[in-house]
């Protein structure tokens, strides 16, 4: 059954008329998710051929909803637009938001946020600037490529996206039950605290890998939630050993301020709970195998 | 974006906060000009963005036109903990009779932002909250609902701040939390809020740092960069559209996707701990696209670096197929080539992922001497510190 995302949902994107939203509508179609619409309210009314598949455009989340059932929305909007994307998916209590855009001002996020936690925090909300959600084998919603890896019993939560796709290649032939990537933005909507709690309940997940990467302390607060509730075994990777203070490395959360986000300090909060950590990916992948194998 | 002290100060007197009268130069006749404008007493202040500058011999006290000159020759070109001083900041001095702080800043853990207030200010609000925690107060502000001022009044008393400056203070934290959101701020920290002998309350220092993401709508900041301080590489990178920072050693990276790119650095830098201490010359992260155009444009880059000895290219193929990539690699050569700028030295490329064996099989078939495949993220890491090392 995998977390948030399962082959009943029922996806949504908006900004699917724009040209990153419709090539990955595409793609989204083409691994299996059941894709049943868009929204642009200056397109509402028409519809968009995918390769043979008819999907409607809506005028709203909440009109698109209404007609499609649809539970999840992907949101590829230009950044000057997404909060008021992503307060509209809030507004029409849609249960998952996933939030692509790269860019969006943190006030943005901030303010989004808040609006949620208003409401009652009725909509998950992943991202921003990150690659997405997919459960191999039953829904894909975002950027991930479906064709990296199978369904499998490993759960997966990552800041970064191109090391979610790798640590998917070096585990294929294990499989994973989800892969969330969380997103490198100094704010974001799900936390590796929300994942690991979701896979720790899963039943279908048996073992979780968690990368992080500097800035912030969201690892070793993830630390701290390992040592009370997580029982399944958790292998840890964290990126940005060698990366100096005051640089943003790409990701604009990843930064080390002053002595506070380095790798190190993530590291060692991460092993005092008994995580393992890899040094490398490739690593970190053999002592997720090695673990897997004595199962 | 950290702004300097003086484009701090500018900021919060646009914003309509009350700040010492001043301004900047970058020479001693600049400075000056400054003096017989300002007139008497003044403080000269160096600009740089580290700490401890006081101690250092970077803030002096002058009195009249001659001295103020002096004291800003003294201060210009001074090197305060490798930065060296390019502008002083020159205000009028204030009688200053207490000390606060206060700041309003981004709060990653609770998704929120802070402000953090307390009456104990003019020195390390850190070690202010170790020593004496009761002294300092972290309130929570709703992104949503912000500062108004039953919100400030709420923070003052906490806080503690004497009666007779409390209406000045919640004017500022109303005026400075305006000016953190129509900013785009993730910090705006001022320390210290000063009350004067004849009890009026000036913003005496400004630390802010602006979003760089929300550049958008601010087309102002832009001209906040300080181009000298940007160094030439990340300044030619940028304006490529390049996502680089410039390290300090031997092995060119480039990658695709932040997180890669970090990872490999670390992986190159364990592989140089056995290979002459070669260290990681550069970040560099060519996205997903990583077409030949945006390759030959990051290899340029790259390879301009006289410290680099060699280049690690090392691309997980995702959305982009591998096979893209490799012909995007030879293309990128031929290109420089073409603009004249003949490769000498020695790539490995790591591809692995969407069509990998497509993509090894192009690298092999166009033979390029230069070009050597290594198939796993960490052999490749220790070849390209190999080649490094020898080349040192």
């Amino acid at each position: 059954m995998a977390i948030w995302l399962t082959k009943e949902s029922k996806v949504i994107v908006q900004g699917m008329t724009g040209s990153e939203g419709s090539k990955h509508t595409r793609r989204m179609l083409a691994a299996g998710t059941n894709v049943v619409g868009g929204v642009n309210p200056r397109k509402a009314g028409t519809t968009v051929d995918f390769d043979g598949t008819e999907l409607p455009v809506f005028a709203s989340v909440a009109d698109a909803m209404r007609e499609t059932g649809a539970d999840v929305t992907v949101i590829f909007v230009p950044p000057q637009f997404t909060k008021g994307a992503v307060v509209e998916a809030i507004d029409a209590r849609i249960p998952l938001a996933v939030v692509i855009t790269e860019g969006v001002p943190v006030h943005d996020t901030a303010s989004f946020w808040a609006y949620n936690v208003a409401r009652g925090e009725q909509t998950r909300i992943i991202g921003p600037n990150c690659p997405g959600i997919a459960s191999p084998g039953a829904s894909n919603a975002g950027i991930i490529p479906a064709d990296i890896t199978g369904s499998g019993r490993i759960g997966l939560v990552s800041k970064s996206g191109t090391l979610t796709y790798q640590m998917m290649y070096e585990l294929r032939d294990i499989g994973f039950s989800t892969c969330v990537g969380i997103g490198g933005d100094p704010i974001i909507g799900t936390t590796h605290i929300d994942a690991l709690a979701a896979f720790e309940a899963d039943p279908e997940t048996d073992a979780i890998v968690m990368i992080g990467e500097i800035g912030g302390d969201a690892e070793e607060r993830a630390a701290e939630f390992i040592k009370d509730n997580v029982t399944k075994p958790v292998v840890g990777y964290i990126a940005g050993f060698t990366a100096p203070p005051g640089k943003t490395m790409g990701h604009a959360g990843a930064i080390i301020s002053g002595s506070a986000g380095t790798a190190e300090a993530k590291q060692q909060a991460l092993e005092a709970v008994g995580v393992k950590v890899g040094k490398t990916p490739t690593e970190t992948a053999k002592l997720m195998r090695e673990l897997m194998s004595g199962r | 974006m950290d702004l300097y002290e003086y484009q701090g100060r500018d900021l919060f007197e646009r914003h309509g906060l009350p700040v010492l009268a001043g301004g900047v130069a970058t020479t001693p006749e600049e400075a000056r000009a400054i003096a017989e404008r300002l007139g008497g007493r003044v403080v000269v202040k160096a600009q740089v963005k580290v700490g401890g500058r006081g101690k250092a011999g970077g803030v002096k006290l002058a009195e009249g036109t001659d001295e103020t000159v002096a004291r800003a020759t003294d201060i210009l070109g001074m090197d305060i903990k490798g930065h060296t001083v390019h502008k002083v900041m020159i205000t009028v001095t204030a009688d200053v009779a207490e000390e606060y702080y206060f700041s309003y800043l981004l709060d990653r853990a609770n998704r929120t932002f802070l402000c953090i207030a307390s009456v104990a200010g003019g020195m390390d609000i850190e070690q202010v909250a170790a020593e004496t925690p009761d002294k300092v107060v972290k309130a929570p502000i709703d992104a949503v609902e912000g500062v108004d001022e039953a919100k400030a009044r709420e923070i003052v008393d906490a806080a503690g701040f004497p009666a007779e400056v409390a209406d000045q203070v919640v004017a500022v934290a109303v005026g400075l939390w305006k000016a953190f959101v129509a900013e785009d701020a993730t910090l705006v920290e001022v320390n210290p809020l000063a009350k004067t002998g004849d009890g009026t309350l000036l913003l005496l220092d400004a630390k802010v740092t602006l979003d760089e993401n929300a550049g958008f709508r601010h087309p102002d900041h832009e001209a906040l960069v300080d181009q000298a301080a940007v160094d030439p590489l990340e300044q030619a990178a940028k304006e490529k559209d390049l996502n680089y920072v410039k390290l300090d050693g031997e092995v060119g990276i480039i990658g695709n996707g932040a997180g890669l790119v970090m990872s490999t650095l670390d992986v190159v830098a364990y592989a140089g701990e056995r290979h002459g201490n070669v260290k990681p010359a550069n970040f560099l992260d060519i996205g997903g696209g990583a077409s030949a155009a945006v390759m030959a444009n990051g290899l340029e880059i790259v390879l301009s670096d006289p410290s680099v000895r060699s280049v690690f290219v090392n691309v997980f193929g995702g959305i982009t197929a591998c096979d893209e990539v490799a012909n995007g690699i030879i293309q990128a050569l031929a290109l420089l080539e073409e603009r004249g700028e003949k490769v000498t030295k020695p790539l490995v490329v790591r591809l692995d992922g969407n069509n990998a064996e497509a993509g090894r099989a192009i690298l092999d078939g166009a033979d390029n001497p230069l070009v050597q495949r290594v198939d796993t993220m960490d052999g490749a890491a220790e070849r390209a510190a190999e080649l490094a090392a020898a080349g040192v």
